[in-house]
């Protein structure tokens, strides 16, 4: 008897919506163990989660709080993915729209609620998109690794707007906290229902919703496609590969950087010290679990959403690490992986001698 | 003055160093792998817990080995055996490495271990101006010295190496001749990942001999970048692995001198450069005929042969 592995001959529609799903699954079972080493029991622990993020009318709101930059950040990255562009520096998109924002907010001197908000989204868009475009000329023209060089200006993006709060912007009358002024009443998002939910999460949804268009209704999100899977082909059809590159990690990186807007607008009301706490390397999961697909953004976010807010409350009730939640999501990228793999092929025994 | 860069500059290229032979190895092989940051801090932490627990720095280092071994051995299974995408896989890695050692780091933040001290060497520590720098410091130095000539000798001069860079250039042509790609390949992630740990256990060991949550900083990031500088030959990655390790000196040193300049500015610098190394180095490697491993990024299967 041997054990040999085949290529099925048809995909299963099942099976690819189910590996996702069992995905998450077993990295909840494997990251179980890691919990009971570290001496918590991971049964009570996902309890509290689930209860935390969805059991009540604020932990859901949190929920779409976290939700919120995540869907921005998670449609950038996944534009990217489209054209097999690597964006995985929404990290620093994200703080650079931020920083473009809350420039706006605090020195432009506008006093109109709306003229404000409008010129804060430009700023963070501009601001996200010129950082992303810098790796977006760079590939275009030189080839060079879009992977290294939009990780690398997140650290740029960190240490920059830590030297703002840490020094110029600093608020003078903030007890020497790395923050700025907070800011004036024009300049913050709508809240609802007397919880920290704002019509960011709305904006996020709007944005899916203009992305999927794009990409499914439009010559340009054809043409994305098409230059993603055959730079040479979309050359010979005429297309113009370089701007397209430049074009697609610029507005990647614009997306990104409106989830920078949307936190200090709608949530901080200033600039700080870590605005994003990994978002945009979360926003990689997504994009990658969604299939890069602009609807399955939204919905793994929520789940990611569901995940970072039982996170906190673990470190709250277990003094667990926050960065604990990075090892559940490089688990489930694992298992996405190998079930990727068993979607393509699939295990079979042979009996009887085998000839090779 | 010179003397104290120079030497500084050896001590902030080691672990980069490790780390960009590490990441070597594997891209020699046709695998790419982004896990190098995850892969220094889980090397920190096992080589610094090994360490505490023991009172041995050996043990450290070679539990750092191992562990790395291990973790590089995930990457290793999905991206070889399992063909799966290897920037992700390597993005996972990363993120599982810096989770990892965050939940079993907690327990280690604040102990304290006597680290590796300077082992002067005789004679040659006596050379003026560089014999300080190269030649009194700790044994894992010496021992990244050694290695760059043995991973250039393995890969130039034995029969193994050859067939190893020949599964990373032409993996169906490796096959045909009767080498086996998966072993191969699946040897190149997991030693290259074992050595990657130890440029993690420098900076635990010998750098500052303490845990610190998220220590490497994107030193696993700007080694991933130095390969490239270094077109995938080991003594290139030595002189990157230094130029690097100058500018942290040369910022160190600033701030140290306390200028008008913010710390978090003069931090930028060596990730700035790095970049720019990056677009210089790939302009070059374009014009003067591409170095990098032709099936480098590539799964293989042998049913997909042309």
């Amino acid at each position: 008897m041997k054990l040999v592995l085949e290529r099925r001959e048809m995909l299963s529609p099942m099976l690819r919506f189910s590996a996702p799903v069992a995905s998450i699954g077993v990295a909840l079972f494997v990251a179980g163990f890691f919990l009971l080493a570290s001496g918590v029991n991971p049964l009570l622990a996902y309890r509290e989660i689930i209860v935390e993020a969805l059991g009540s009318g604020y932990g859901l709101s949190e929920t779409l709080v976290k939700a919120t930059p995540l869907i921005f950040a998670g449609l950038g990255v996944s534009l990217a993915f489209r054209m097999q562009i690597w964006n995985i520096g929404a990290e620093g998109q994200i703080y650079m729209g931020a920083m473009g924002a809350t420039w706006v907010a605090l020195f432009s001197g506008i006093h109109n609620h709306w003229l404000m908000l409008l010129a804060m989204f430009v700023a963070a868009f501009l601001c996200g998109g010129l950082w992303a475009g810098v790796a977006g000329i760079l590939r275009a023209y030189w080839q060079v690794n879009e992977v290294i060089v939009t990780l690398l200006m997140n650290y740029i993006a960190i240490l920059g707007v830590d030297y703002l709060v840490y020094g110029p912007w600093k608020d003078p009358n903030g007890f020497n906290f790395p923050l700025t002024a907070q800011f004036s009443d024009a300049a913050r998002l709508t809240e609802y229902f007397n919880t920290r939910m704002h019509s960011g999460f709305f904006l996020a949804l709007f944005c899916a919703l203009v992305l999927y268009v794009f990409m499914e209704r439009t010559v340009w999100g054809y043409e994305i496609k098409v230059i993603g899977n055959n730079q040479n082909a979309a050359q010979y059809a005429g297309m113009n590969t370089r701007t397209a590159i430049f074009a697609v990690l610029f507005l990647s990186g614009a997306i990104a950087g409106i989830a920078g807007f949307s936190e200090v607008a709608g949530l901080q009301h200033r600039l700080q010290h870590g605005i994003s706490p990994g978002y945009g390397y979360t926003a990689i999961i997504i994009a990658w679990l969604a299939k890069r697909s602009a609807i399955g953004v939204v919905i793994v976010a929520f789940l990611m959403g569901v995940i970072l807010v039982g996170g906190d409350s673990l470190q709250i009730m277990w003094q667990l690490p926050v960065a604990f939640v990075y090892a559940f999501q490089g688990l489930i990228l694992f298992f996405l992986l190998a079930a990727d793999f068993f979607i393509i092929y699939r295990l079979k025994l042979i009996r009887g001698s085998s000839h090779v | 003055m010179f003397e104290i860069l120079l030497d500084a500059t050896v001590k902030a290229g080691t672990p980069i160093l490790f780390a960009t032979l590490g990441a070597i190895i594997n891209e020699r092989a046709g695998i790419i792998n982004l896990g190098i940051e995850g892969l220094m801090l889980v090397g920190a932490l096992a080589g610094f817990a090994g360490t505490y627990l023991s009172g041995s720095l050996l043990v450290g280092v070679v539990l750092a080995f191992c562990a790395t071994f291990i973790a590089g051995s995930i990457h290793a299974l999905i991206t070889v055996q399992l063909r799966g995408n290897q920037i992700v896989s390597g993005l996972a890695l990363t993120m599982f490495g810096v989770g990892i050692t965050a939940l079993f780091g907690k327990g280690m933040v604040g102990k304290t271990i006597v680290g590796f001290e300077r082992v002067a060497i005789p004679g040659l520590s006596k050379i003026p101006i560089i014999g300080k720098a190269f030649f009194n410091q700790d044994l894992l130095v010496y021992f990244s010295f050694l290695l760059v000539f043995l991973i250039w000798f393995f890969f130039y001069r034995t029969r193994w190496g050859l067939a190893m860079r020949s599964v990373g250039q032409n993996p169906a042509a490796a096959d045909t001749c009767g080498f086996s790609v998966s072993k191969y390949r699946f040897l190149a992630v997991t030693v290259g990942s074992g050595f990657v740990g130890i440029g993690g256990a420098y900076l635990s060991l010998a750098s500052t001999p303490m845990w610190i949550e998220n220590m490497t900083a994107g030193r696993g990031w700007i080694a991933v970048a130095l390969v490239i500088f270094a077109s995938w030959s080991s003594p290139r990655a030595m002189f990157g692995a230094y130029l690097f390790g100058g500018i942290t000196a040369m910022q160190l040193r600033f701030q140290a001198m306390g200028t008008n300049v913010s710390a978090h500015v003069l931090q930028m610098l060596p990730y700035i450069f790095t970049i720019i190394v990056l677009v210089i180095s790939t302009v070059r490697l374009q014009k003067g005929g591409n170095q990098q491993p032709e099936g480098l990024g590539l799964p293989y299967d042998r049913e997909d042969r042309k």
